[in-house]
């Protein structure tokens, strides 16, 4: 039985950047204890000696040509953004004032 | 002659190249259709009808010029809701992205607009593609036309049910655990997921980057390779796709000859855990083929009992990273709490308001399995259980040219069934998440109604990597096989839609 607890679940959250209300907090820590458990299994089914694959299909080193190509003017890649500011997307505070 | 909206695409294809009807034609049975059915089915989350009729127009100037410009030029198209276009919205299903207009296009869609064929519009998901029904979709789920009270499948029930009810005659889809196949099983219709990197992803709103993977929706194996033979190719906006082609799919069903081909049973995927009915069904898909001259094996593949439990770690861990991009800043929605807030509470909120359920359980069990001290235990775990499945597969194809099994545990089951139960959800990709974890081509081709309720089947193949035209041969086979039962195909005995 894995052990994710509220406090978990909280942490894990804000690692996510997700804010999360009590409740939520509560069903997730439930759900994914059931999850995890079965996930686990995982750990039955492998040695030591197995190499890990992260890739369907091996592939290494995809180099393109090193020229400049077309791209989005800034105007076009600004322009999904909800607030941008001379040419740059506009965001709040990223310190706090403390 | 048979209303166009019950043609093929390969049918249309040549009615349009002999110019027996224009893609205008066309395109305007289709959108006629679809206006009037989609409240019913809920298959489109967007539809163009100018966009889309302004390119038949085009397809159809093209033709008159004696130009064609893919093999299914001016037969239009839906598209799933989680490829970009720069003409119409792309959520993925998110209030994240609602109403968001993509800068750039899909490289599969620029292939579309280049081939002609028009796109009618941009179909239904469940969210970021997490789920097997459409009921985590942000706007609602789309419905079966076998019966409008249960799921047509997911993520990629938009595609199966607007393919299936005949609100377009072909579709894209994505796969990343069997989003396309899963669907297709429950419609009663065809797709396949391409060897991995045989499409291009560029444009693609990623899931999880190692397992995703586009590919055709239709209701014929022919429409399926056709569409598949437009889309595939090496694209240098995408550094897993593969360089080399993997040849014509369309010439390996019109080619398709049963004789010396080896089939292989998976054990671990065709005894417990499927519905009766389905089960009857796959072992009559396997004994028309040794009839027809196939030869049957028994396969093991043990690792395969643990493909699901690795795939749910290594899908939310990728997802988890791929969906940190959702962060208030470039693109999307922006939920700015009261006071003075930092960008981190404002990232914190947006993401609260624009995510679903299923999409929050994801990242957050996806940030557990990338946490230190747990890294090792379930996320380096489920990548060696990816090892074990290529293993297992590598030897099992050593003896046969493919792997058949049931695509789905059930037929269709009932919106609102499973949708609090995360877990039981997760088990209706039992059959085709390996082909996502080790990167082969898999397809499921429609093998009946289920004695039970009466229900649509599939029956998946599975081919080794880059062998898609085996898969394609073999599925035109068992098509071929059960059209001469049928008279027809299975999609011709769904009931007929009627507007609300």
């Amino acid at each position: 039985m894995s052990e994710i607890t509220p406090d978990t679940v909280r942490h894990l959250a804000s690692l996510a950047r997700i804010l999360v209300t009590d409740e939520e907090v509560e069903t997730l820590a439930s759900e994914l204890n059931v999850i995890v458990d079965a996930v686990a299994t995982v750990n039955q089914a492998v040695s030591g000696d197995v190499v890990a694959t992260s890739h369907p299909i091996p592939m290494a080193n995809v180099f393109r040509e090193d020229e400049v190509r077309p791209s989005l003017t800034q105007a076009e890649a600004l322009s999904g953004a909800p607030d941008s500011a001379e040419g740059r997307f506009r965001v709040a505070a990223i310190l706090d004032e403390e | 002659m048979t209303e166009l909206i019950h043609r093929s695409a390969s049918e249309l294809a040549s009615l349009i190249s002999s110019k027996e009807v224009s893609s205008q034609e066309v395109t305007k049975a289709f959108f006629d259709r679809s206006e009037a059915l989609n409240s019913v089915t809920n298959s489109y989350l967007h539809l163009s009808r100018e966009n889309a009729m302004a390119a038949a127009k085009a397809a159809d100037e093209a033709t008159a010029r004696g130009e064609a410009h893919s093999v299914l030029h001016g037969v239009p198209i839906a598209v799933k809701d989680n490829l970009t276009t720069t003409d119409a919205p792309t959520t993925s299903g998110s209030n994240i992205l609602k109403g968001w207009v993509p800068q750039y296009d899909a490289t599969v869609v620029t292939k579309l607009r280049r081939g002609g064929l028009p796109i009618l519009g941009k179909t239904n998901l469940d969210e970021f593609a997490m789920g097997s029904s459409t009921e985590y979709s942000a706007f609602g789920p789309s419905r079966n036309p076998w019966d409008l009270d249960r799921i047509p499948g997911g993520s990629g029930g938009g595609s199966s049910s607007a393919v299936s009810g005949f609100l377009a005659p072909i579709a894209i889809g994505s796969d990343t655990g069997g989003s396309i196949r899963f669907p297709a099983a429950v419609t009663g219709s065809v797709g396949a997921k391409p060897t991995y990197g045989a499409v291009s992803r560029y444009g693609l709103i990623a899931l999880a980057s190692s397992l995703d993977q586009i590919g055709p929706v239709s209701n014929t194996v022919l429409d399926s390779a056709l569409l598949q033979d437009v889309i595939s190719g090496h694209d240098p906006m995408d550094s897993t796709s593969l360089p080399q082609s993997l040849g014509s799919m369309a010439d390996a069903v019109r080619n398709a000859d049963p004789k010396g081909l080896r089939v292989g049973v998976v054990k671990q995927l065709s005894s417990d855990g499927f519905q009766p009915g389905v089960k009857e069904l796959f072992e009559d898909t396997v004994a028309k083929l040794q009839a027809a001259g196939a030869e049957v094996v028994e396969v093991d593949c043990p690792s395969f009992e643990y493909a699901v439990a690795a795939y749910y770690l290594i899908l939310p861990a990728e997802a988890s990273s791929n969906l940190a991009k959702f962060d208030s800043v470039r693109f999307g929605l922006r939920v700015t709490p009261d006071g003075n807030p930092t960008i981190e509470r404002v990232m914190a909120a947006t993401r609260e308001a624009g995510f679903g359920p299923e999409v929050k359980r994801r990242i957050i069990l996806g940030t557990y399995a990338l946490s230190s001290g747990y890294y090792d235990a379930y996320y380096g775990s489920a990548q060696k259980v990816r090892t074990l499945i290529q293993q297992d597969l590598a030897k099992a194809f050593a003896k046969v040219d493919v792997l058949l099994t049931p695509t789905a545990p059930t037929t269709a089951f009932k919106i609102g069934e499973k949708v609090n139960d995360p877990l039981a959800m997760y088990l209706n990709d039992i059959a085709t998440i390996p082909a996502n974890l080790a990167g082969i081509p898999g397809m499921s081709v429609p093998n009946g109604l289920a004695k039970e309720d009466g229900l649509p089947s599939g029956v998946q193949i599975l081919a080794p990597q880059m062998q898609d035209a085996q898969m394609y041969r073999v599925g035109a086979i068992i098509e071929k096989l059960y059209a001469a039962q049928w008279g027809g195909p299975l999609i011709a005995q769904a009931p007929k839609l009627e507007a609300k």
